[in-house]
């Protein structure tokens, strides 16, 4: 096989800036070509060598499971351009406003032929730093895509004040902690803090701010997007969390968002890292435990309607 | 190397061709071999002699024949055919440029494609009707006989009568559709799922379901055997070939032929004799006897060389392949 193309997700509510952002990653001086998706072809002005336009066709899965879709323009399109690699170095979906991020996320992981021939590297949502609050209380699609971020870009921070700022971070951080945070003007950062990412990349979960773990208990409505972390000072016992975990994803995964989780193992010299997407896993044995590393079991799971206490003592119930 | 095992070669009677490019379709236009590439260009090969044009601008995504020119279909959102001196005629031009998805040609040389979520088909007279199908149909198939069409779509397959203003018969079964083939007998109707599944209708009076499961992989390529009572497809460690005697493989265990620590991706009967070639993702070839399930090496393994495109002759004595890093060839059986 030979290497995997990145494919990086820009998704963001109307407005925000997506197109501002995606234009400075097009143009900077990188040296590197993009095939760019777009939803609203011919809108964007994108100076792009190749842009295909998409139209947010998603396949349910005839399994009877509503949470396990995939995008099928997505899948066509990556099949068409994988017989053109060589042409490109990475793949850049924009997504449009309102899209719901969870089926673009799951071909990735449903779809073996995309599975083969690509690799997703982040999702990135850009935001908007004067409107995002008024958003996160009309629109779940705006939650939606702050709980699936593994970048975002806070931009317009010029039009708010020094406290409209906090409070804006404070909201997105109750959803989600973890996603790495950057404030902009115009969308200006640099290209190397969006992309090659990893962040989808099991190697890669540790990345998780460990501060992040311990901030998870803000108070909220039960019905809002929010996100828990959970620790257990040492090992678990595989035979207690496997059977869980695989069941609380199969009960509430229309309601989990996204999960990881670096776990110890108990007489497992090894780091088991996963994580999900609704009720989809993706887990696997990864490097040792370092010598001066303590073993210790975190999950982080970002959801709605999701019982904190009894996902907590379920998960202390599988401790070793 | 020798082993009891190790099949038979015909590695000698192979004439490389250089592609050049991603082989999406490979199709005979009588003597001469038309082999569809990535980068929008149709590579004519004639004994040797090689010719290409740009016929795409932008990737070709799909291709059909029907023995007289080759049609194809592209991200420049055109269909174009192209016939054996290398004359282009534009069946169709999309204003918006969408991609064309599907093609395919009937026995009398009506074309059906698609853009975006419409279908189009164009009878032999030159007369095009559309239908909107709501979602994108990845797989078109005229029947054997007649102008009708087979549309695999979201949650199943339309079968239409473009020539009349009747709505078409929809086979419903829950799930993504993708391609779709047609059985020579024009009894069955098969296509393959994003669920690793192939589904079939036997169609009548009440069409009954066929599901055919349990493989690792989409099975994306299919193929008739000339008798219509086998049906070969990819997606396994090995190719499954369905028995369709009688009421159809349901309840009935597919055969399994040339099991390897690779991925089928492409399968093409023999147009007259019950002989399958098998095509891997690493590049390997094998001829496959369905009678006697003896194997000929054809192509051996060969990194990055997947197999993309088959196609044989009319007359069964030769088989070109492609593949996905631009390599392609020529295999001429051996005189009995």
């Amino acid at each position: 096989m030979s290497e995997k193309i990145p494919v990086t997700v820009l998704t963001g509510y109307l407005g925000a800036g997506k197109t501002t952002l995606l234009n400075r990653i097009l143009t900077e001086d990188h040296g590197k070509k993009f095939a760019v998706i777009v939803n609203e072809f011919g809108e964007a002005g994108i100076d792009g060598d190749l842009v295909v336009g998409a139209d947010e066709e998603v396949f349910e899965m005839n399994n009877g499971c509503i949470c396990c879709t995939v995008r099928g323009d997505l899948i066509r399109i990556l099949d068409g351009l994988m017989k053109r690699k060589g042409k490109f170095d990475a793949i850049i979906v924009e997504t449009t406003g309102l899209a719901d991020p969870a089926p673009v996320a799951q071909t990735f992981f449903v779809d073996q032929d995309v599975g083969d021939a690509t690799k997703l590297d982040a999702v990135i949502t850009v935001t908007d730093a004067k409107w995002l609050k008024d958003r996160l209380k009309d629109a779940p699609e705006a939650k939606n895509q702050i709980a699936f971020a593994d970048v975002i870009v806070l931009n317009k921070v010029d039009l708010v004040t020094a406290e409209e700022l906090a409070s804006v971070e404070s909201a997105i951080r109750a959803i989600n902690p973890y996603a790495k945070l950057h404030r902009t003007e115009r969308c200006a950062l640099p290209i190397d803090q969006l992309l090659d990412r990893n962040a989808f990349d099991l190697d890669r979960i540790l990345d998780i701010e460990p501060d992040f773990l311990e901030s998870g208990h803000h108070h909220h409505h039960s019905d809002e997007v929010r996100s828990m972390s959970f620790t257990i000072p040492g090992d678990v016992d595989p035979e207690k969390f496997m059977p869980w975990i695989n069941d609380i994803s199969q009960a509430q995964g229309p309601n989990i968002l996204r999960s990881k989780g670096i776990l110890a193992f108990k007489g497992e010299p090894r780091r088991f890292v996963f994580q999900g997407v609704h009720m989809i896993l993706d887990g696997d044995l990864q490097r040792d435990w370092k010598a001066d590393e303590t073993r210790s079991s975190r999950l982080v799971i970002i959801g709605r309607d999701l019982n904190e206490n009894e996902l907590r003592q379920g998960f202390e119930a599988c401790a070793a | 190397m020798n082993t009891t095992t190790a099949p038979v070669s015909l590695r000698e009677h192979v004439v490389p061709v250089e592609a050049g490019a991603h082989v999406v379709g490979a199709h005979w236009l009588k003597s001469t071999l038309a082999l569809a590439l990535a980068d929008g260009r149709v590579l004519r090969w004639s004994d040797g002699a090689l010719d290409s044009a740009e016929v795409h601008a932008g990737g070709i995504l799909c291709t059909c024949s029907d023995g007289e020119r080759l049609i194809t279909g592209g991200d420049d959102g055109r269909v174009v055919a192209t016939s054996a001196d290398g004359a282009t005629t534009e069946i169709a031009r999309d204003e918006k440029r969408r991609w064309v998805d599907a093609v395919t040609v009937s026995g009398s040389g009506s074309i059906a494609w698609n853009t975006a979520k419409t279908v189009h088909a164009r009878d032999d007279k030159g007369k095009v009707r559309s239908l909107d199908v709501g979602t994108t149909p990845q797989g078109l198939v005229f029947a054997p006989k007649g102008y009708r069409l087979a549309i695999g779509q979201m949650n199943g397959v339309s079968l239409w009568y473009p020539a009349t203003e009747a709505k078409p018969e929809f086979l419903e079964w829950k799930g993504a559709h993708l391609d779709v083939v047609w059985s020579p007998d024009g009894r069955f109707v098969v296509s393959s799922m994003p669920e690793n599944a192939l589904h079939g209708w036997r169609l009548g009076e009440k069409p009954s379901h066929m599901r055919m499961t349990g493989y690792p992989a989409k099975p994306r390529s299919l193929s008739w055997s000339h008798d219509g009572l086998w049906l070969a497809s990819s997606g396994a460690d090995a190719a499954i070939v369905w028995p369709f005697q009688g009421e159809g493989p349901q309840g009935k265990a597919p055969r399994e032929c040339g099991a390897r620590h690779a991925k089928v991706t492409r399968v093409a009967f023999h147009p007259k004799a019950l002989v399958l070639a098998v095509g891997y993702d690493d590049g390997c070839i094998l001829m496959i006897r369905l009678t006697d399930a003896s194997e000929l090496l054809v192509r051996p393994a060969l990194r990055d060389s997947g197999i993309t495109a088959f196609a044989w002759d009319k007359g069964g004595k030769r088989l070109a392949f492609g593949t996905e890093d631009g390599a392609a060839g020529v295999l001429t059986l051996p005189a009995a």
